[in-house]
């Protein structure tokens, strides 16, 4: 087993228990992999660089709303990469890429390189994406994930119950991914 | 927007999840799916009335078998094709089990019948009834199902994961169907409950790609 897989499922494991230091750890760390991965693959296909930290971002999202399928008994490594890989056919296919064949590659692929450009941005608008949603879960999410009042003061604020709160960032966040990936984004 | 900021409102007051939430989704699933089919079938079409005696008994609980079978494998399959990276652990042979078992056993039948049965033996009374019936019934636990994939789970293989879906709303499907059935020869069941449940697993091949992208 090589280390990344070790770092990366320890930090995910503690993510998955609610530890959120150490899950921006792991989203910061897989961001670099991915972008890289990302960088690769789309120029090996002969589109322009310029796509890839939108689809980073698409990938991390994914990553996110769908950590509850992460199986802690198998490896951390192959998971990202089938999410890595579904996002990146699914984008070439979207943007009509003629011709395009990805090799069968080892999942150990996604952590294969680093790139850690700072700061780096993508071309999608969260504020626009935000505002398509339902206001219920667009005020969720501006609330406990943007501004970072407790479940409990967002609760109070928005004149939700608690778990109304929880059970509305979640599907806001599903909501967004799924937008982003049905490729409505202007 | 920055990869940052977006990693920053990720991590922001994050909630602890549980990994076993799809397979209980799925199987809370399928247990409303079959229940529901058990009651469309029972009202549509009535239960057969000759249950007591032995040898309807006997068919009806080889259909049984050999529909929960499948069921059970199609289950077992879908709560791994439904993860990321989960279409590359499950056994295609080990499914195609149930399927080559009855055909060589309806063959072992037909071989042992004169060939004048054999039309009997394959058509029965109700195909046209079998063939309906099973994939029309199955497109209730099929929504269900794939509603429930949809909403907790992220297959990366959607053709695969569609191919599951469809085979679990068969064997559903066909399992309802067997409280009404009174075609009885083990050929009849080979071709009209495999065959329709096959019908309903190719439904999900072409049906996945589009029903559960995410």
């Amino acid at each position: 087993m090589t280390t990344a897989e070790t770092d990366l499922k320890a930090l995910m494991l503690a993510g998955l228990g609610g530890d959120g230091a150490a899950y921006r750890t792991l989203l910061d760390r897989l961001s670099r992999h991915l972008r890289a991965y990302f960088a690769g693959r789309l120029s090996r296909a002969g589109r322009p660089a310029t796509d890839s930290e939108d689809l980073v971002q698409e990938a991390l999202l994914a990553i996110h709303t769908n950590r509850h399928t992460y199986e802690p008994s198998e490896p951390f490594t192959p998971w990202v990469h089938a999410i890595a890989r579904y996002k990146l056919i699914d984008h070439l296919r979207r943007s009509r890429t003629p011709g395009v064949h990805l090799s069968i590659e080892d999942s150990e692929a996604i952590v294969a390189e680093n790139d850690d450009r700072a700061g780096a941005e993508s071309a999608l608008d969260l504020n626009k994406l935000l505002d398509r949603l339902p206001d219920k879960m667009r005020r969720a999410i501006r609330c406990v994930k943007i501004e970072g009042l407790s479940v409990a003061e967002a609760a109070r604020r928005c004149g939700m119950t608690e778990s109304a709160v929880k059970v509305n960032v979640h599907r806001g966040l599903k909501t967004l991914s799924r937008s982003i990936a049905s490729g409505r984004q202007p | 927007m920055k990869t940052d900021k977006l990693i920053d409102m990720l991590s922001t007051n994050l909630e602890p999840v549980d990994h076993r939430h799809p397979s209980r989704a799925l199987i809370g699933a399928v247990a409303i799916a079959v229940s529901t089919a058990l009651a469309l079938m029972l009202m549509a079409l009535g239960i057969r009335h000759d249950l007591t005696n032995v040898p309807a008994l006997l068919s009806f609980g080889l259909k049984v078998l050999f529909a929960g079978v499948i069921l059970g494998l199609a289950v077992v399959s879908l709560s791994k094709v439904i993860r990321p990276g989960g279409e590359g652990t499950v056994s295609l042979t080990l499914i195609s089990l149930p399927f080559i078992a009855i055909t060589l056993l309806a063959l072992a039948m037909l071989a042992m019948s004169p060939s004048s049965h054999w039309r009997t033996m394959l058509l029965g009374n109700q195909w046209l009834e079998c063939l309906l019936s099973i994939p029309l019934i199955a497109i209730v636990p099929f929504a269900l199902i794939t509603w429930v994939v949809r909403q907790t789970a992220a297959p990366t293989n959607l053709s695969r994961a569609g191919a599951f879906v469809g085979l679990a709303a068969g064997s559903i499907s066909a399992l309802g169907y067997a409280l009404h059935c009174t075609d009885d020869s083990v050929p009849f069941v080979a071709l009209w409950y495999g065959g329709t449940i096959a019908v309903c697993t190719l439904a999900g091949v072409k049906l996945g790609p589009r029903l559960l992208h995410w």
